[in-house]
């Protein structure tokens, strides 16, 4: 990585703490990703971002604000991200995915909550994320307590907004989004200072829409077998999609496509053919996480698919782009991530759908049921997702896991049977 | 010739020596602070076996200096219990770190399983933790508790929370047989519910050190109104398990 030192700073991070997390970031990614065989040459792009981490990207925000840009930090795959690239505002996903930043969530949140909200709250408190450093604007959303309750804390150091996302999908609560949506679009128009014009939000739709089609193809070729890109790096790439330069993004991960696709015309991959296939469904995996993914990988199987915020339901689903004025867009943008099914909502019988639809999509050979503890929708939702891949016959296993060590060996050793089944 | 299985596990390693599907020499031992070492001492010469196979806590490590293979702790009670107890259904093991239940399928397969949590609620490690404030061995707190039906209740589930429910019933008065027993109890209880959870079909084999505890087994059968098998010598089951895959790899000639 370059020096940034300068830059990070101006933006008033702790640079001593921050360098006890850049430490640690190069050995892991070392281990976890470097190890591996065989890695297709179109990771080198995503090896470079992740090097860069909080480089060049934070940088490019930096040159971006100079210019008069606005910067919108989100969480949540709820959030329309069309609206704010049509008022040339910039969207990027929010770190939450390292233990480093618990202990520093911990400060002003109860022990007994989300990993994934302690470390978000521990990054900004303690000034060691310059991506929350940039933003001019937090977007949260209202999937969960936890989160609800996070906002208002956060919203002591960053100006924060929540959209407030209905828990049903009745007309209603439909409206109610479409309503939501719009509030925001006003939010961000008078951010930015720029207006939605049926023009710019049609470029912006196709833009997403351009993300979530090469984000679907990359995960088709995971559904030949053998598979032509391990589960670590599909996943890795799915996370760096929250946060990089979208067009970069789609430019970089097409070509990676074209050279899987050539795998699967060669019949080569990155784990023997018939090894057996893992889908994850639940929780979201931030960056760092990669813990349950280095587990099952090591440990002779791989992951074909996840059904989750950092998966099919970021990108499933287009926005319809035949929207001729800006209401229509609206709308169609609106539906589209309503669309979503999130376990935030009652009842949510289309995930279940999904996830023995994709099981046998991705033809997988069993389902790992992902649960950060504490994320009470996702492990009650557990009991359903479990019944239904039952009556199909297709093995599942819950595992509830934060982003701490000490538990690893006992995963693996639920992971490894787990797959003796499967075999 | 021989086939050796051992199970490393957090509190005691076990190993067991297969002649033609015949246990021709079994063992337990403390697994001490360096478990690996202990392991590679009690297993001997690996050249004098045709398979060495491992299982337990410590197999991975193990694996390399045995050079042999590895399968997990489930799937060796799954194969020991099922070949001690021919058409058992149902597998709760008890050990040291954790406990767990394996469901098996009419052919012996284990067709799903769960694990205790990260903590020691319903653990070998829970009781022991007990046992030595009552200043017990297992086997006197097993007696104790099998010597009243009274109960008192330990409320808490976490070893540390309980250890000073213990002290504060010490400190009250409660006789040491009924502490002794409601300390049974909790572990009884923490482990049927993972076998509900689970679910379960008869005949169920129970297998790991505290099976040794013959209070402990008529109370979980009590509770789930059933009679609990428990095999002669249920310490080596998974060790068992063990050496049969290595004896069935080898005849599979893979």
């Amino acid at each position: 990585m370059g020096d940034y030192r300068n830059l990070w700073e101006s933006l008033g991070m702790d640079l001593e703490k921050h360098d006890v997390l850049c430490q640690a970031l190069p050995p892991l990614f070392d281990e976890i990703y470097l190890s591996q065989v065989d890695r297709p040459q179109g990771m080198n792009y995503f090896n470079f971002v992740i090097a860069e981490i909080h480089g060049l990207r934070v940088e490019e925000l930096h040159t971006a604000r100079i210019a008069g840009r606005k910067v919108f930090g989100t969480f949540c795959v709820f959030v329309p991200t069309e609206l704010i690239t049509a008022c040339d505002g910039i969207a990027v996903g929010l770190c939450g995915g390292s233990q480093f930043w618990v202990p520093d969530g911990e400060k002003v949140l109860p022990r007994n909550l989300c990993p994934l909200i302690k470390a978000s709250v521990g990054a900004k408190i303690s000034g060691t994320c310059p991506y929350f450093q940039s933003c001019d604007l937090l977007v949260g959303e209202t999937t969960c307590d936890g989160k609800k309750k996070a906002w208002e804390i956060l919203n002591e150091y960053t100006p924060t907004y929540v959209m407030d996302l209905p828990q049903m999908k009745r007309e209603k609560d439909l409206s109610n989004w479409r309503d939501e949506v719009s509030r925001f679009c006003e939010q961000v128009e008078a951010l930015t200072e720029q207006k939605i014009t049926s023009d710019n939000l049609r470029q912006a739709i196709h833009l997403a829409n351009e993300k979530r089609r090469v984000l679907s193809r990359l995960y088709g070729a995971r559904k030949a077998d053998p598979v032509p890109i391990s589960g670590k790096d599909a996943l890795l790439i799915s996370q760096i999609a929250f946060y990089d330069d979208p067009e970069r993004f789609i430019t970089q991960t097409d070509a990676l496509c074209e050279e899987l696709e050539k795998r699967i015309d060669q019949g080569t991959g990155v784990f023997p053919k018939s090894t057996p296939r893992i889908l994850i469904s639940g929780t979201p995996q931030a960056i760092p996480n990669w813990k349950l993914h280095h587990i099952i990988e090591n440990s002779g199987a791989v992951i074909v698919c996840e059904e989750t915020c950092t998966g099919t339901r970021y990108f499933e689903n287009m926005v319809d782009e035949g929207g001729e004025t800006v209401d229509e867009q609206m709308r169609h943008l609106a539906d589209r991530y309503m669309g979503v099914n999130c376990a935030c909502f009652t009842p949510n019988t289309g995930r279940v759908d999904d996830i023995v639809r994709l099981a046998k999509e991705y033809h997988a050979d069993g389902v790992v049921h992902y649960n950060l503890p504490f994320c009470h929708n996702y492990s009650i939702e557990y009991h359903q997702v479990e019944r239904a891949l039952k009556q199909e016959g297709i093995p599942v296993i819950k595992v509830e896991t934060d982003y701490g060590e000490e538990d690893s060996e006992q995963i693996r050793t639920r992971i490894e049977a787990f797959i003796e089944i499967l075999r | 010739m021989a086939v050796l299985g051992i199970d490393i596990g957090s509190r005691t390693i076990a190993k067991v020596v297969l002649e033609s599907g015949r246990i021709i020499e079994s063992a337990v031992i403390d697994s001490g602070p360096n478990p690996v070492a202990r392991a590679l001492c009690l297993a001997g010469d690996p050249d004098c076996f045709t398979t060495v196979v491992s299982t337990g806590y410590g197999r991975h490590a193990a694996r390399t200096a045995l050079s042999g293979e590895i399968i997990t702790e489930i799937k060796a009670h799954a194969i020991g219990a099922w070949e001690s107890v021919p058409g058992c259904r149902t597998v709760l093991d008890i050990g040291g770190q954790d406990s767990k239940v394996i469901r098996l399928d009419i052919n012996g397969n284990v067709e799903d399983f769960l694990m205790n949590d990260k903590c020691a609620a319903g653990t070998g490690r829970f009781l022991e933790v007990m046992a030595r404030i009552l200043n017990l061995s297992l086997t006197e707190l097993g007696h104790k508790g099998g010597a009243t039906t009274a109960t008192v209740k330990i409320n808490s589930m976490c070893t540390v929370f309980a250890e000073s429910e213990v002290v504060s019933l010490q400190a009250n008065g409660t006789p040491v047989e009924e502490i002794s027993r409601a300390l049974l109890n909790s572990v009884c209880e923490k482990v049927t519910s993972m076998v509900y959870r689970t679910g379960f079909a008869e005949p169920l084999v129970f297998t790991g050190g505290l099976a040794r505890i013959e209070v402990l087994a008529g109370m979980i059968g009590e509770k789930l109104n059933l009679d609990v098998i428990v095999p002669p010598d249920p310490q080596i089951i998974g060790a068992f398990g063990a050496a049969l895959h290595g004896e069935r790899r080898g005849k599979d000639g893979t």
